[in-house]
């Protein structure tokens, strides 16, 4: 039996997304959509225009967001996001500019990149979705991936240490840095309005299931199992340290929250008064 | 008071004719990283962009600046960076990406000794095919090889016209020699150099196709912020720029690709022939070799051997034609270059009959010189 609506059924946020591009090709239980749409929660309560907003995406399931949201949008190559990002934002400098790639993509093969753009508190927004493995390859381990976690490529548990994202971004310089699971929508978007308000260079961590790569083979269930995990096991502690930020999947907890925001002139402030003051001096 | 470009005669350093030709193009945008023998680029772009208002940005390393160039490209701002032999090995990644995404930009590559480190301080021309296959898969790439520091500026003004015109990335292959002579250069007025800029959309956002061609396969292009909400992407895609995983759709886009700079060929090649219409042999050389090449055919001619020279502005794409038509009409070619043999190749490539190619070669660090061209004929 065929239902008909009467009325045709829109997305609240249509008006942000290609729905041409629907079905997406994420796993069911993926929290990149919860990602993706909490930041589009954010643009649409700041009132921003679409037209102000750029997305740039590495490679990866998280860099799939630049081709479902109707902003200028960038599917770039492997890791470089943020030198492409800062290249489009210094040509745009009244655009916000948003790097929107995962663990693999951004701290791995692009972790070089973080880290300088960090240090120059660069103009624009990194929002990494952490699922702790490369989940379109089918679910290697990579540097965040927790020790001993069980990947295809860790068969008898990793044997490397992870980073702490939020302690290298703040490390290297970031001048806000947050970290929410994707529980956490309600505060995530608080965080990333907080981020499209400010210059300089914001780092959001947005840890998220990946039912598919990596909760299956480290026994954490289904996608709603790992929701309670972060119910369970996640603490707010804004303000601290970020290298007490404790992330774990053996039972510890989960720290989130906005660990760092401090003012420093940005990159595109100082480049602006630079270049006035050079061509002013050359009357 | 508004900062001009340096018209008038210079007695200029090879890199910096580069530097001064790209602000003279328009180039408003310059990422890079410091690398012999291509440093002075950097060093001059950063004295002088900011002064038009441009940016020059120092990246981490050459993946960083190829991207950062492409992302300025989008951004509307026409974008260059220079390097050499190892750092261009970094950048053929990103090079793909403005091949596959068609972002007009321009990479310079002055060359050393290779491969790897090799000599960095040593005159080298085994990059010529890295220029044409250095990043993965079929496509075309333009790449021209100034002999002079007047070409040093004259070509970098032209490689940022054919990356506008076909929104594709230029390389400027250029090599040590060149790039730390110095001799006389001499700027035009500001209103004499013919710049091509990019075409734009001339529909709506709403009727905007962005890889819809018009006709001459290359499509108008919506820069960031203006509304046209462009999706770019290095994935095979559709005229909207929307991945499409097929074959079908592969073979629609890179041939199209390929199309836009062969079917183009006789408005892209560029070439040089001194006294090669009696010649009986054509020496065909490029870059600071083409310079020994040009004193060889004169040492020659003066001993009533009929020499001519071809010599490649454009080394991408190759000639074929040209040198196909003076298979017939000399008795050998000589090929001169700074590398094993990179060019004779595509020279064989280009013949039909069975004429002696013969090449002259060294591998990177010295000159050819003239008298080692012409013993090289003599001898055989």
């Amino acid at each position: 039996m065929e239902i008909r609506l009467k009325e045709e059924l829109k997305h609240p946020l249509s008006k942000w997304i290609r729905e041409d591009r629907w079905p997406h090709i994420w796993c069911s239980g993926c929290g990149i959509g919860i990602a993706m749409s909490s930041f589009l929660y954010a643009l649409e309560e700041l009132k921003i225009e679409p037209r102000e907003v750029a997305i740039v995406s590495g490679i990866g399931c998280t860099g799939r967001v630049a081709g479902y949201v109707k902003v200028d949008s960038y599917h770039t190559t492997h890791g470089r996001p943020i030198p492409f990002a800062i290249g489009l934002k210094i040509a745009k400098p009244e655009m916000k500019v948003i790097v929107f790639s995962g663990d693999g993509d951004i701290v791995s093969i692009g972790g070089n990149h973080l880290i300088h753009a960090a240090r120059r508190n660069f103009d624009i927004i990194v929002i990494c979705v952490n699922n702790f493995n490369y989940g379109m390859t089918g679910g290697q381990f990579g540097p965040t991936t927790p020790y001993k976690a069980k990947t295809t490529t860790t068969p008898y548990g990793n044997f490397e240490y992870p980073f702490n994202l939020p302690y290298l971004a703040a490390s290297a310089g970031a001048t806000f840095v947050a970290r929410w699971t994707v529980l956490h929508t309600y505060y995530l978007r608080q965080s990333i309005k907080k981020a499209l308000k400010r210059n300089g260079f914001s780092f959001i961590e947005v840890i998220s299931p990946c039912p598919t790569g990596f909760g299956r083979p480290n026994k954490i269930g289904e996608a709603i199992d790992e929701m309670k995990y972060y119910k369970e096991k996640s603490i707010i502690k804004n303000g601290i340290d970020p290298k007490d930020a404790e992330l774990s999947f053996h039972g510890g907890n989960i720290v989130v929250g906005e660990f760092v925001e401090i003012e420093r002139a940005s990159y595109i402030e100082i480049l602006k008064q630079s270049i006035e003051e050079i061509k002013g001096g050359q009357k | 008071m508004s900062v001009k470009i340096l018209t008038g005669t210079h007695y200029m350093l090879g890199d910096h004719a580069c530097a001064e030709g790209a602000i003279a193009a328009g180039c408003r945008f310059f990422a890079g990283y410091p690398i012999t023998p291509a440093t002075e680029i950097a060093e001059w772009i950063s004295i002088r962009l900011p002064k038009f208002g441009g940016v020059y940005i120092q990246m981490e390393d050459e993946l960083a600046s190829m991207a950062a160039v492409i992302g300025a490209s989008c951004g509307g701002l026409k974008s260059m960076t220079a390097t050499s032999g190892p750092g261009f090995s970094l950048m053929v990644e990103n090079i793909g990406l403005a091949v596959m995404m068609e972002v007009p930009c321009v990479v310079v590559n002055i060359q050393r000794g290779a491969p790897s480190t090799g000599l960095p301080t040593l005159v080298g021309q085994a990059d010529v095919m890295q220029a044409k296959w250095g990043s993965h898969g079929d496509y075309e790439i333009v790449a021209y090889a100034p002999a002079s520091c007047q070409e040093m500026f004259d070509l970098t003004i032209e490689a940022f016209n054919t990356a506008e015109r076909y929104r594709i990335p230029v390389i400027i292959l250029s090599d040590e020699a060149v790039g730390h002579l110095r001799e006389k250069v001499v700027i035009p007025e500001e209103k004499a150099i013919k710049l091509i800029e990019r075409k734009k959309p001339d529909v709506s956002p709403e009727e905007y196709i962005p890889y819809k061609t018009n006709g001459d396969l290359v499509p108008p292009m919506a820069i960031a912020g203006e509304g046209y909400f462009v999706h770019m992407t290095g994935l095979t895609h559709d005229e909207r720029g929307y991945p499409a995983i097929s074959g079908e759709a592969h073979e629609k886009l890179v041939r199209r690709l390929i199309d836009k700079i062969q079917k183009n060929r006789g408005d892209i090649i560029k070439f040089e022939e001194i006294e090669t219409d009696d010649a009986d042999i054509l020496i065909v050389s490029y870059g600071i070799t083409a310079r020994s090449s040009l004193k060889a055919v004169q040492i020659l001619r003066k001993e009533k051997i009929k020499a001519g020279l071809l010599r490649l502005i454009t080394i991408w794409p190759f000639p074929y034609e040209k040198i196909e038509e003076y298979a017939k009409k000399v008795s050998k070619i000589v090929v001169a270059e700074i590398n094993s043999g990179q060019v004779r190749g595509e020279v064989l490539k280009a013949i039909k009959n069975d004429l002696p190619v013969i090449g002259v070669h060294k591998l990177g660090g010295d000159l050819i010189t003239p008298y080692e061209i012409v013993e090289k004929i003599k001898e055989d």
